[in-house]
């Protein structure tokens, strides 16, 4: 066991250094970051060589991977092109954002993900199934931000109708949320719709791979077995059926971060929420290789941390999984 | 493919009289042909049914997927006469009809934006991308991941290896944030037939990884040794031998890709990486829609919900499918 953690870390990290050399050489690759600022009229060509010179921008790409490496290990992922301010500070903030927002989300949609799937299987064929599998059809195939700009919609339409304004539709506070729990209800607040869409996302691939996983448990010998020594249905249902349908979850949950930043990134666009994924995009925006860089590796080691997780977890949910 | 689907009780008791060169007596030969026989000469007509007129029967069962291919015929045939069909221009401005909300007058079903533009046209002219995009990225994927897949599950080693590192790069990192990334660095244009291929070149590794590990079962099989035994090349098993077992996995997996190229895409454009004016996209739509604020609500509602009937119907059909073409992983369906 401790062997086997001890080689998927060390493979990881040989997979995260190969992922950053081929993100940075296709994020370098493809242009001059400095492009924008050379043609702007007041910006001199002595600040543009200057940060050419800190940059190493003239550099060939293996010599500035080199510098950016050496940065992100020993400087906390070093600075931004133009301004050259630290970038980590800056990452924290959003992170603290969006874990909040992840959190409450990801807590929501496996609770309600879990119980919806488990009564559907248990109830199959029922009205409730029928519906249930409805819901989470749509939930696939609706593109997230338009979930999230039809709630937008939802309360503007009230606000035009009524004057009442159900939940702010932007930001993460009101411009004076004030301190201690006031803060706190207003940022539960502001967070209420963004959670709300990333919770019917989540709970659509959940309740459906419950479903399933139920639905072979409930089908299995052992639950039979227990059955037969005359156990009481809800005991069966909750210690022998439900525990054991729990494990492939688990793992699911687990392996399914990146694409929930997928959905984070859409859902603090469209609520312009000061998270990870809105940092993302505006990095992007002004064309800085290297907040981009720093994003992609952080979440990449959070992907390959939760694998791990998932590995383990795995292991130690399901002792027929060995390890070799 | 064509073969007749007699059970081999009727066949084999057949092929004994043959090998053996004695003429049994109908009665010695077993049930079978006689009642074949009397079927024959009662005028009674035995249609052979081949594999594919099983997964057609099959997949017309599943009502929900056979609605949802006509419904997707119907919007694909919409997009690809998209010239003929919309009432409107893509770019057609006209100053006194701005922001008409949603009316059968004049055909604005989607209602205009604040240059009169008619979202009924704009949203015809955005599907044609998307589905153009969708297709091009199933096709692209598929040919690479059939290709892949397929060499590094049967012959493993160099191959193989490769194909597992790659993947496993791959999906270290988020799909959506490196296409944004990708995207931003290497199609500022816009051109959707460059986002077409960002997307392919993401998506690909999916199927290869999944062929590779049918191959490698198969590879195992005995019809495999047995046509390895008969001389067969290589290529002959890998094409005539094996792959066709793989064909429901590989149509199932082009449905699955499909529909998450058509979201990846309006994603992309939506948050301004996709697509970009001159070219037609949703995603394109919905944004400025959203920037012009949500009192004109149709802006951005018709636009997701063409977009989500096309991917849902995508999804039906690919469910479809699978019970059609894949039994064995007949998924647990209410």
């Amino acid at each position: 066991m401790l062997q086997f953690v001890i080689r998927r870390v060390l493979y990881s990290v040989v997979v995260l250094v190969a992922a950053s050399f081929l993100v940075f050489f296709f994020v370098t690759a493809s242009g001059d970051p400095l492009a924008g600022l050379r043609i702007t009229p007041n910006v001199s060509k002595l600040t543009v060589k200057n940060i050419e010179e800190r940059k190493h921008l003239n550099e060939n790409v293996f010599v500035r991977y080199g510098y950016w490496a050496k940065d992100a290990v020993t400087n906390n992922f070093g600075t931004t092109l133009l301004t050259n301010e630290p970038i980590l500070p800056d990452l924290w903030r959003v992170m603290k954002n969006t874990f909040q927002l992840l959190i409450a989300a990801q807590l929501l949609a496996v609770l309600f993900g879990v119980a919806i799937g488990v009564y559907s299987a248990l109830r199959q064929y029922s009205v409730f199934d029928y519906s249930a599998t409805t819901f989470s059809f749509l939930g696939i195939a609706l593109p997230v931000f338009w979930i999230a700009l039809m709630l937008q919609v939802a309360v503007v339409q009230i606000y035009l109708a009524s004057g009442h304004r159900l939940f702010p539709v932007a930001s993460l506070n009101d411009v004076d949320p004030g301190s201690g729990i006031s803060f706190v209800i207003d940022r539960a607040h502001h967070l209420a719709l963004p959670v709300l869409v990333l919770t019917i996302a989540g709970m659509a691939t959940y309740s459906r791979y419950m479903r399933a996983s139920m639905l072979e448990v409930v089908n299995s010998d052992y639950v039979r077995t227990a059955r037969a020594k005359g156990l009481r249905e809800s005991r069966v249902t909750m210690k022998h059926a439900f525990r054991n349908a729990l494990i492939p979850i688990v793992t699911l949950v687990a392996l399914d971060f990146g694409a929930l930043m997928a959905g984070v990134v859409v859902t603090e666009t469209v609520f312009s929420l000061d998270g990870m994924g809105l940092y993302f995009i505006n990095a992007l925006l002004t064309n800085d290789p290297y907040p981009v860089m720093a994003w992609l590796m952080i979440v990449a080691t959070m992907v390959v941390v939760f694998n791990l997780v998932a590995d383990i977890a795995y292991g130690l949910l399901d002792p027929r999984v060995r390890y070799d | 493919m064509t073969e007749t689907q007699s059970s081999p009780d009727v066949l084999e008791p057949a092929a004994q009289v043959g090998s053996d060169g004695v003429a049994l007596s109908p009665g010695l030969a077993g049930a079978g042909p006689l009642d074949a026989e009397l079927a024959y000469e009662a005028g009674v007509e035995i249609k052979a049914r081949s594999q594919w007129a099983y997964a057609r029967m099959r997949f017309l069962r599943h009502k929900l997927a056979v609605v949802s291919l006509v419904v997707l015929v119907l919007i694909a045939l919409v997009a690809v006469f998209a010239e003929q069909l919309a009432p409107y221009g893509f770019d057609e401005q006209n100053y006194e009809i701005i922001n008409l909300s949603p009316t059968f007058e004049d055909k604005h079903l989607f209602g205009t934006d604040q240059l009169g533009r008619d979202y009924l046209s704009r949203v015809i002219f955005g599907l044609r991308t998307s589905l153009w995009v969708a297709f091009f990225v199933a096709v692209i994927s598929t040919a690479i991941g059939t290709v892949v897949g397929s060499i590094a599950g049967y012959y493993g080693g160099v191959v193989d290896n490769l194909l597992m590192r790659f993947t496993d790069l791959i999906l270290v990192l988020p799909l959506l944030a490196v296409l944004l990334a990708a995207a931003n660095f290497f199609n500022k244009e816009g051109s959707p037939f460059k986002a077409a291929i960002l997307i392919a070149i993401l998506i690909w590794v999916v199927l290869a990884r999944l062929l590779r590990s049918l191959f490698l079962s198969l590879r195992e099989k005995e019809f495999v040794e047995a046509a390895k035994a008969a001389g067969a090349s290589d290529f002959r098993i890998i094409v005539r031998h094996i792959l066709p077992n793989c064909i429901g996995a590989i149509v199932v997996f082009m449905t699955l890709i499909v529909a998450g190229a058509i979201l990846l895409e309006a994603a992309l454009s939506f948050l301004g990486f996709g697509i970009q004016p001159p070219n037609a996209a949703i995603g394109k739509l919905i944004s400025d829609g959203q920037q012009q604020g949500l009192e004109t609500w149709w802006l951005v509602t018709f636009p997701g919900l063409v977009i989500a009937l096309v991917a849902l119907s995508i999804n039906f059909i690919g469910d479809g499918l699978r019970d059609a073409l894949d039994p064995t992983q007949r998924r647990v369906r209410a």
